[in-house]
C-alpha cells in the first residue's frame, strides 16, 4: 500500500509535540544549571558596585528571593512568552541582546556548514570509492587533523598566513566600521541587508570579513562529515541492490554515483542536528577568536562579569534552537527517505 | 574469553592503514605519557618559572639558545610550558574520562537491569544531555564549579565529565538490555546457570569491546574541551600549571606583532596528542570491529594454475 | 564426452579458482555442460559445492583476483573472458541474473519503475520513459503484479513479490540466458510454488535458457528439464531430470535421494563427514571418503566421464571404464578413511 499522504500532517504533529517535553527537560537542565553556584547572582557580578541597598532591590527584581519553585514557574512562563529576562549588569532585555547579535552568528553558522558539506561529502564519498589508496589515506588524515585542531589554532594559523601574505585582508570582526554604519538594520543579519541594500562593496566586505571565520568552523565539522560519508559509501558499495544492479549491465559508474553515493548521503541529514550542536559551541571559540560581534562573544562577556541572568538566558536559546531544529531535521528524513513510516 | 591470541588475530587480519593508525596513535600517545611523566626531568625550567641563574628571561624571545621554542610576553619559556601541559593534559582527561566511564557504567547498568520508569526518565535525560552542544555545557560547568572550588584540575575535569557520561550510559546500557534478552542467556539459564553471572560475563564482554574505542575518542575530546576552557579562561590559572589551551588564549594577541611561537608549539601539541588518541580509537575500531574488516583474497600465480 | 558445440551455452572444462592464504581453492574445477534455448537445467549440491560460485561467474559477478578459465560458447560464437569488459556488456541484455535474497536486492530508495529506467536506459540511453512504462508492465503482468503498483517503493512489498520484481526486470531486456542462484530459499513454501511456477512460465513465454542452482531436491523434479549433479567442484552426474532421480548412477545422488525428506520419511539418513578441502583434495575420486560403494581405484585415480547407456553423464568408477581401472582396483576400500573428530559437524 503507498503512503497515505494524509498521514504527513500527523507525523509532523506528532514529531512537534516531542518539542513540548524535550524543551521542558532542556530548560529545566538549564535552570538548574544555574542554581547550582554558590552565593547569589546579584552579589557576584555587580557586588562591588552598588550599596547593599541597590543590591537588595535588584535582588527582589529578579525575583531571587522568592521559593525555587516560583522561581521555576516564572522563567519558564517567561519563556514560553519570549521573555528571557534582563541581564543583571546593565539591565538590558536578553531578547534585544539576541537581536542584536543573533545575526551574526547565524551568519557565521550557516557558512561553516555550507563550507563543510560542499568540501566534507565529496571529500568523504571519493575516500570510500577508493578505499586504501592513498587518497583514501589522505582524505582520512584531513578528517582526522582538522578535527584534533582546535578553531582558536586555526585561526591563529589563518590569521598568522594572511598577516603576512595577504596583508589588507581583513582579519578581526564582522566588517569594518563604515559598512556596519551605512548599511541599513532590516533582518538584523548584515550580510541579508547589505544585499537586500543593493550596497555591493558592503557585501563584499562582509563576505572578506566571513571567510576566515566561516572555513576556520567549518573545517572543525568537516572531518565527521568526512567519516559518516566513508562509512556509509564502504556499506553502500557492498549493498546487494548494488550487486543486482550490475547484474542487470549498469555501468559502474552509474552504479557507483546513483547507487552507492546516492543512498550514503541520505543518512547524513541525521547528524545535521549534532553537526549543529557542535556548531554552535565552536562558534563562541571562533566568536573571541575573530572578534566576531556575535552571541557567543557576548557570553563570554556575559560569563566574565558573572552575569548569571545572561548566561542563562543566552544558553536557553541556544538549547532551544538545537531542539527545534533535531525536531525539523526529523521532519525532513521523513519527508526524504521513503522508508520512513508516517 | 577471548585469549590473547584471539585478540591479535584480527588485528594481524587487517590491511594497511587500520594497522598504521593504532601504531602511529600509540607511539604519539606514549610520547606524550613520557613528557607528562617526567616533566620534572624534561622540561628545562618551570612552567612559571621567569629567570634562571640569576638572569631573567627576555620578553617574547623567538626560538633560540636556551628556549627551544622561544618566551612568551610573560617571559615563561614555551618549551616547558608545552611539557608541563602535557601533565596537566593527561591529569585532566584520565581523571574526567574514568570518572564519565564509571558514573555512565553504573547508570546504564541500572537502567538496562531495572527498567520500568527509572530507564526511561534517565534515558530521557541522557538524551537531552547527549544532544545539548556540548562545549556549552562544558563551559556552564566550567564557570560554575570555577565559582565553587575555584579553578583547577578538579573543575575541569568536572565539567567535562559530564558531557561523555550519556555515550558510556547509552552503550552499557543496550549491552545490558541485550544480554538481558538474548538467547544465549536463555540458553545458558536453562542449563542452570545463575543469572547474575551470565549477565556479568556475556555482558562484560560485548562491553569491554566498545569501551576502549569510545574511551580513546572521548579523551581526544576532552582535551578539545579542556583546551576550550583554557582558551576562554575558565580554566587553569598559569601560575597553578601549564595549560596549552590557554597559552594559545595569550597567543592570540601576539599574532599582530608577527609573534608566532606562542602560539604555534602549544596549538601543534594539541594537534598532535587529540591525532594521536583518534588514530589509537579509529585504529582499534577497525580492527574490532568485524564489519569493516576487509577479507584479504590473494591473486593466484600462474604456476598454481598449472598444477 | 563429445567435443561438438550444441545449444545455446556451451560450457567446456571451466575453472574458477579463488586464492587464499593456505593455496588456490579450487571452487569449480573442470565444468562442462551444454544449455538449449528455452530449457531449465537445475544444478545442485550441498554448500560449498561450487554452484553459486559457477552461476555467478557465469555472469562475471566474482572477486577480484579470482583465476578463471575454461572454453564458453554463446550462441555459436566464443564468450568473452569471465568478467572481461566485454562479458560485462552481455550482462542485461544477453545475460541476467536471479538472487537469493529478495529482500536486499532493490534500492529501498528508488520506486520500482526508477529500477525499470534505469536498465532499460542503461542498454538504449533514447528510450523514452512511456516505452520503458510499457515494456515494464507487460513483464510485470506476467510476473502477476498489478500495473497501480508501478511507482511504489520495494518495501512496501512482501517478499515473494519482491523477489518476482527482481525476476521481471532480469527479463525485461529478454537475455537468452538466466541464472538463478537458489531463488526460493529464502521464501515460505507456497510463495516458492508460485516462484517457480513463474519460472516455469518464463521458459515457455519467453524461450529463456534457465540454470536455477538449488539444494533443494524438489524444485529440481518439479522445474527441470535436466539436472547436474555438484560436488566439490565438478558435476559428478548429469542427465533428464526424472531419470536421475529415478536411477541415479552416482553414490552421491543416490546418498542425497535417500536423505531428503518426504512424508514417508521414517528415519533421518545424512551423509557422514564434510565436503572436502578444495585447496588440498583428497586423491583420486573427491567423493571417496565418504562414498558407501568405494573401491581401491577410487583412492588413487580420478573417475573418468562416462556417457551411459541411460543417456546420463556420470563420474564414477563403479561404471567404468574397466580399461582403465588396473588390477585389483574393484577391490571394496574396507577401511573408509579415518574422518577426523573435527569433520563431524
Amino acid at each position: 500500500m503507498a503512503a497515505q499522504s494524509g498521514s504527513l500532517p500527523r507525523y509532523i504533529v506528532q514529531r512537534l509535540l516531542l518539542l513540548i517535553p524535550m524543551v521542558w527537560l532542556t530548560l529545566t537542565l538549564v535552570f538548574l544549571l544555574m542554581r547550582v553556584a554558590p552565593g547569589d547572582p546579584v552579589t557576584a557580578s555587580v557586588g562591588g558596585r552598588l550599596p547593599p541597598q541597590a543590591l537588595e532591590a535588584r535582588r527582589e527584581a529578579l525575583g531571587l528571593n522568592e521559593p525555587l519553585i516560583k522561581q521555576y514557574w516564572d522563567y519558564l512562563s517567561g519563556v514560553l512568552q519570549g521573555d528571557l529576562g534582563k541581564t543583571i549588569t546593565d539591565n538590558t532585555p536578553i531578547t534585544d541582546i539576541i537581536k542584536d547579535n543573533g545575526g551574526a552568528t547565524l551568519e557565521l553558522t550557516v557558512a561553516a556548514m555550507l563550507f563543510a558539506l560542499v568540501i566534507g561529502l565529496p571529500l568523504g564519498l571519493l575516500a570510500g570509492r577508493y578505499r586504501d589508496t592513498p587518497a583514501d589515506g589522505g582524505i582520512r588524515m584531513f578528517g582526522i587533523v582538522t578535527y584534533a585542531a582546535p578553531v582558536f589554532f586555526v585561526g591563529i594559523l589563518f590569521q598568522l598566513l594572511f598577516l603576512n601574505v595577504f596583508s589588507g585582508w581583513p582579519l578581526l570582526g564582522q566588517s569594518t566600521p563604515i559598512t556596519e554604519f551605512t548599511v541599513p538594520t532590516r533582518t538584523h543579519i548584515l550580510l541579508l541587508d547589505a544585499m537586500i541594500a543593493g550596497d555591493g562593496s558592503a557585501t563584499v566586505d562582509v563576505l572578506k570579513h566571513l571567510m576566515l571565520p566561516a572555513i576556520t568552523l567549518g573545517l572543525l565539522i568537516c572531518g565527521i562529515l568526512i567519516r559518516l560519508t566513508r562509512v556509509n559509501v564502504l556499506q553502500t558499495l557492498q549493498a546487494d541492490y548494488v550487486e543486482a544492479a550490475r547484474a542487470r549491465g549498469i555501468p559502474e559508474r552509474k552504479v557507483v554515483t546513483a547507487h552507492a553515493f546516492r543512498n550514503a548521503l541520505v543518512p547524513v541529514i541525521t547528524i545535521i542536528g549534532l553537526l549543529v550542536a557542535l556548531l554552535l559551541g565552536g562558534a563562541v571559540l571562533t566568536e573571541q577568536t575573530y572578534a566576531w560581534p556575535g552571541l557567543g562573544s557576548q557570553l563570554i562577556t556575559y560569563i566574565n562579569q558573572r552575569d548569571y541572568a545572561a548566561v542563562q538566558g543566552i544558553i536557553t536559546l541556544f538549547a532551544i534552537v538545537v531542539v527545534v531544529i533535531s525536531i525539523l531535521i526529523d521532519i525532513i528524513n521523513a519527508l526524504i527517505d521513503p522508508r520512513v513510516r508516517y | 574469553m577471548a585469549t590473547f591470541k584471539g585478540i591479535l588475530a584480527p588485528f594481524r587480519e587487517t590491511t594497511g592503514f587500520a594497522r598504521w593508525m593504532l601504531l602511529i596513535g600509540l607511539v604519539i600517545v606514549v610520547f606524550f605519557v613520557v613528557l607528562a611523566i617526567g616533566a620534572d626531568w624534561i622540561a628545562p625550567y618551570g612552567f612559571a618559572q621567569q629567570s634562571a641563574n640569576g638572569v631573567d628571561f627576555k620578553k617574547a624571545a623567538p626560538p633560540g639558545p636556551g628556549h627551544l621554542m622561544g618566551t612568551d610576553r610573560l617571559f615563561f619559556d614555551v618549551w616547558s610550558r608545552v611539557v608541563y601541559g602535557a601533565r596537566t593534559a593527561l591529569e585532566v582527561i584520565i581523571l574526567a574520562v574514568a570518572v564519565s566511564l564509571v558514573i555512565g557504567l553504573i547508570l546504564g547498568l541500572i537502567s538496562g537491569y531495572v527498567g520500568g520508569w527509572i530507564d526511561r526518565v534517565l534515558v530521557l535525560i541522557m538524551d537531552v544531555l547527549y544532544a545539548f552542544p556540548g562545549l556549552l555545557l562544558a563551559i556552564v560547568f566550567g564557570f560554575l564549579l570555577a565559582e565553587k572550588i575555584g579553578a583547577g584540575v578538579i573543575s575541569a575535569a568536572g565539567a567535562i565529565t559530564v558531557i561523555y557520561i550519556p555515550q558510556y550510559f547509552r552503550v552499557v546500557r543496550s549491552s545490558t538490555i541485550s544480554a538481558k534478552e538474548s538467547t544465549y542467556v536463555e540458553a545458558a539459564r536453562a542449563l542452570g546457570a545463575p543469572g547474575r553471572t551470565v549477565i556479568g560475563r556475556y555482558l562484560f564482554g560485548n562491553v569491554i569491546h566498545s569501551v576502549p574505542v569510545i574511551g580513546t575518542l572521548n579523551a581526544a575530546d576532552a582535551l578539545l574541551t579542556l583546551a576550550a576552557l583554557g582558551f576562554l579562561g575558565l580554566g587553569i590559572q598559569p601560575t597553578d600549571g601549564a595549560e596549552w589551551g590557554f597559552d594559545l588564549s595569550r597567543a592570540l594577541e601576539d599574532v599582530s606583532s608577527g609573534i608566532w611561537w606562542t602560539g604555534l608549539w602549544p596549538g601543534l601539541a594539541i594537534v598532535l596528542l587529540v591525532t594521536g588518541l583518534t588514530l589509537v580509537g579509529e585504529g582499534l575500531n577497525e580492527t574490532i570491529n568485524p564489519v569493516l574488516r576487509k577479507r584479504r583474497l590473494r591473486k593466484i600465480t600462474v604456476e598454481e594454475t598449472q598444477k | 564426452m563429445t567435443d561438438e558445440r550444441r545449444g545455446m551455452l556451451s560450457v567446456r572444462d571451466l575453472r574458477v579458482w579463488y586464492g587464499t592464504e593456505r593455496g588456490a581453492a579450487k571452487a569449480v574445477n573442470g565444468v562442462s555442460f551444454d544449455l538449449m534455448p528455452g530449457e531449465t537445467l537445475g544444478l545442485v549440491g550441498e554448500s560449498g559445492c561450487g554452484k553459486t560460485t559457477l552461476g555467478r561467474g557465469l555472469l562475471g559477478l566474482l572477486p577480484r583476483g579470482a583465476f578463471v578459465d575454461g572454453d564458453i560458447t554463446f550462441k555459436g560464437k566464443p564468450m568473452p573472458p569471465l568478467g572481461s569488459k566485454e562479458h560485462r556488456a552481455l550482462r542485461g541484455t544477453e545475460l541476467g541474473m536471479i538472487f537469493q535474497e529478495p529482500m536486499t536486492r532493490l534500492n529501498p530508495l528508488m520506486r520500482i519503475s526508477e529500477h525499470f529506467e534505469e536498465t532499460m536506459q542503461a542498454h538504449d540511453p533514447g528510450i523514452s520513459k512511456d516505452q520503458v512504462r510499457h515494456q515494464a508492465l507487460e513483464v510485470l503482468r506476467v510476473m502477476g503484479i498489478p500495473p497501480t503498483r508501478y511507482r511504489s517503493y520495494p518495501h512496501e512489498f512482501s517478499g515473494g513479490m519482491r523477489q518476482r520484481l527482481t525476476i521481471a526486470l532480469a527479463l525485461v531486456l529478454r537475455p537468452a540466458f538466466i541464472v538463478a542462484d537458489e531463488p526460493t530459499t529464502a521464501l515460505d513454501v507456497l510463495v516458492e510454488a508460485q516462484i517457480i511456477k513463474i519460472l516455469a512460465d518464463m521458459r515457455r513465454e519467453f524461450d529463456t535458457a534457465l540454470l536455477l542452482i538449488t539444494h533443494n531436491l524438489g524444485i529440481v523434479a518439479e522445474a527441470c528439464d535436466r539436472v547436474a549433479v555438484m560436488y566439490a567442484g565438478r558435476i559428478v552426474e548429469m542427465g533428464d531430470a526424472r531419470s536421475v532421480f529415478r536411477n541415479p548412477e552416482h553414490p552421491y545422488t543416490r546418498e542425497l535421494l535417500r536423505s531428503t525428506i518426504s512424508l514417508d520419511t521414517t528415519g533421518l539418513t545424512y551423509i557422514p563427514g564434510a565436503p572436502p578441502d578444495l585447496i588440498w583434495p583428497p586423491p583420486g575420486c573427491l567423493f571417496h571418503p565418504r562414498c558407501p560403494s568405494a573401491m581401491e581405484v577410487c583412492s588413487k585415480q580420478h573417475p573418468v566421464p562416462l556417457q551411459l547407456d541411460s543417456g546420463q553423464r556420470v563420474e564414477c568408477w563403479l561404471h567404468g571404464p574397466e580399461d582403465q581401472i588396473p588390477a585389483g582396483g574393484r577391490e571394496p576400500k574396507v577401511m573408509r578413511e579415518e574422518l577426523s573428530l573435527a569433520d563431524e559437524a
